[in-house]
């Protein structure tokens, strides 16, 4: 919800409705998009190459936003769909030579469908089972992908990929892969955004409220769960395809339980059921990761003797502690704490 | 093949104990308080460590070495219980589920901290015994231990639960909280009681694993991901759905994997808890709940 200082009106529907409401928010709006499409000139490989790898997570961590943050199902399994999509990127697009524009959405199509076989259960299942089913994919879909047909996936195997190439234009390094993830975060947030104002996006809140109730007021709550496991897998799936090609290679390695709840973590610590909290947790949470990769070595030049053990536990303790302490003393994540600074800059000095 | 069917059957009964006892464990905290404890991989490998240790590192007699691993584990069950759980009295169902997914991973990173993350195994058979063999049949002993030792557990826990005072407060607690502490039951108390059972059955059954498998921080915690669905199949309300469910989850796997595919075996439990909650959604013993809005 958007609260605006009291003196600020409305004054036609389309204000009322609009997103971006203030001057500043444009400004806000244009000048991170100006700034986003200049940086790669302005700024090195490793640091955009950083940058990629979060606009993806943002594009995963969003569709689980959609399922568990808005709809109220817990998916424990949104790295496998994610697996579902970088395979089939792999799949199209080296065996069968497909281009990159229909890759990608073909890509979120199949995850998508694979999210509605794993959303079945729900109409029944909520809770722990449902966390359960979705468990399941998590362990099903990469034993499939491994198993199934591992003459097409290479079983175990890490795969090669092309670089994408759109309209002649060869996407073969971080910085021109930056125009392409860049832009399919944006719009993702942009689809969200507005997704959660819409029919659609009301009934997804109604049911994680009281799905019984939301059932009684007319939702067609199957239907709507699994409208949110598509949407939701299918962002993973477009995540996944662009991971494949970022990385240019895919392997299950990528798509473990893991990093499910990794993402979990990041919705957990940006805020469940905020848009703004899947950007600031992910983003938080790379951070995070970033630096203990960045600490770990020089705690491993102060004391040697523990220098291989340090590297290795740091990520896993710190992440988890992180969660916990999010869990215990903030657990309306980073986009509440943002809020309330809002909150206090507008009042201050005063108290109301 | 087919005539290996006995063998696999007789495996898969005796492995099943092992995860009848860890699902009980499982069960046993989410009837006490609603919390479904995915750290459990992490704290029966925390409990065989300390036992491990104390082994193989300072060379003590094995009941020394369980004891202290009993003692351990307790400690860790009332950390958990007293720095993450009872902040989130009151949170919605996913706070619980993040928190001790949470907790798994930070375990983990400690575990591998300590102990590092090469697999480590006994240094002699904790458990005496050779093998007994039956007709073509071998029932390796160590499974036998860990079968007869998980439905000593199972038949204690049972005993405590629905006999004990403080079992009969523990399924009052389970009923609502707030209703317990109205009939003077101290539900902090419970809750403190309940984490170090399960801390137990962790520590027991990260030992018997870790005799059987090997130890080590990152296949050891795998076991829990076949638990999981045998809790589920035999329903989460429920003790002996647990122990239904870890057989059953160990029959299965074990038959699947040996005469069909031996990597099938890793999915067989999920696939199994699949169809059995599009059937009953509650899995087999599980209470089905009247929802009011």
């Amino acid at each position: 919800m958007y609260y605006r200082p009291c003196g600020v009106f409305d004054e036609t529907y389309s204000e009322d409705v609009a997103v971006v409401r203030t001057p500043v928010g444009w400004s806000f709006f244009v000048g991170a998009l100006l700034f986003l499409s200049i940086l790669p000139s302005v700024s090195s490989g490793s640091f955009i190459a950083n940058l990629n790898s979060i606009g993806i997570v943002v594009i995963a961590v969003l569709g689980l936003q959609l399922i568990t943050g808005f709809t109220g199902q817990i998916n424990l399994g949104q790295a496998a769909f994610m697996a579902v999509g970088g395979y089939t990127s792999l799949i199209l697009s080296v065996n069968l030579n497909v281009p990159f524009l229909l890759v990608l959405p073909a890509s979120g199509l199949s995850a998508g469908i694979a999210g509605i076989i794993f959303g079945l259960p729900s109409l029944r299942l909520k809770g722990f089972y449902l966390a359960m089913s979705t468990l399941a994919a998590q362990f099903i879909i990469p034993w499939l992908i491994v198993n199934a047909a591992p003459d097409i996936t290479g079983g175990t195997k890490t795969m090669v990929l092309p670089a994408p190439k759109i309209w002649g234009v060869n996407f073969n390094s971080q910085e021109r892969m930056f125009y392409i993830i860049m832009p399919a975060m944006v719009l993702t947030i942009f689809f969200i955004t507005n997704l959660i104002r819409t029919r659609i996006g009301r009934a997804f809140i109604s049911i994680r409220d009281n799905d019984l109730a939301s059932e009684v007021m007319g939702v067609n709550v199957f239907k709507y769960k699994l409208i949110a496991f598509f949407m939701s897998s299918f962002y993973a799936g477009v995540a996944g395809s662009l991971w494949a090609y970022w990385m240019r290679c895919v392997s299950v390695e990528h798509f473990t339980l893991m990093n499910s709840i990794w993402y979990l973590g990041m919705i957990v610590v940006g805020g469940l059921g905020s848009v703004l909290g899947s950007i600031l947790g992910t983003v938080f949470i790379r951070f995070l990761d970033f630096s203990v990769l960045a600490i770990g070595p020089m705690i491993g030049e102060i004391f040697p003797s523990i220098a291989a053990l340090a590297t290795a536990s740091l990520g896993p303790t710190v992440f988890g502690l992180t969660m916990m302490l999010f869990l215990i003393f903030e657990p309306r994540g980073l986009a509440h704490l943002w809020d309330k600074l809002r909150f206090l800059y507008r009042i201050w000095p005063f108290s109301y | 093949m087919l005539s290996l069917f006995p063998q696999f059957l007789v495996n898969g009964i005796l492995v099943g104990g092992v995860y009848a006892l860890l699902a009980v464990g499982v069960v046993f905290i989410y009837k006490a308080i609603r919390v479904f404890n995915f750290a459990v991989g992490e704290m029966l490998v925390f409990g065989a460590y300390i036992a491990w240790t104390c082994i193989s590192v300072l060379k003590l007699p094995f009941l020394i070495a369980l004891f202290a691993a009993i003692v351990c584990s307790i400690l860790l069950g009332l950390l958990i219980e007293r720095l993450l759980m009872r902040p989130l009295i009151g949170q919605p169902l996913l706070s619980s589920i993040m928190a001790t997914l949470g907790l798994s991973v930070f375990l983990r990173g400690i575990i591998s901290f300590l102990w590092g993350t090469d697999s480590v195994s006994f240094p002699y058979k904790v458990f005496p015994g050779s093998p007994i063999i039956i007709k073509d049949i071998m029932i390796s002993d160590q499974l036998l231990w860990g079968f007869i030792l998980g439905l000593v557990v199972f038949v204690l826990l049972v005993i405590f639960f629905e006999h004990g005072k403080v079992g009969l407060g523990m399924r009052t607690t389970a009923e609502d909280h707030q209703i317990a502490q109205a009939t003077g039951i101290n539900v902090k108390r419970i809750f403190a009681i309940t984490w170090c059972v399960a801390g137990v059955v962790a520590a027991i059954g990260g030992i018997l694993l870790a005799t059987r498998i090997g130890l080590s921080v990152v296949n050891t915690p795998l076991v829990a991901f076949k638990v999981f669905p045998a809790i589920l199949f035999g329903g989460l309300e429920s003790i002996l759905g647990a122990v239904v469910g870890g057989l059953a989850v160990g029959i299965l796997e074990n038959l699947a994997g040996g005469l069909i595919d031996p990597s099938i075996a890793e999915i067989t439990p999920y696939v199994i808890l699949l169809l059995v909650l599009l059937v009953r959604p509650e899995g087999l013993f599980g209470l089905r709940r009247i929802e009011r809005v």
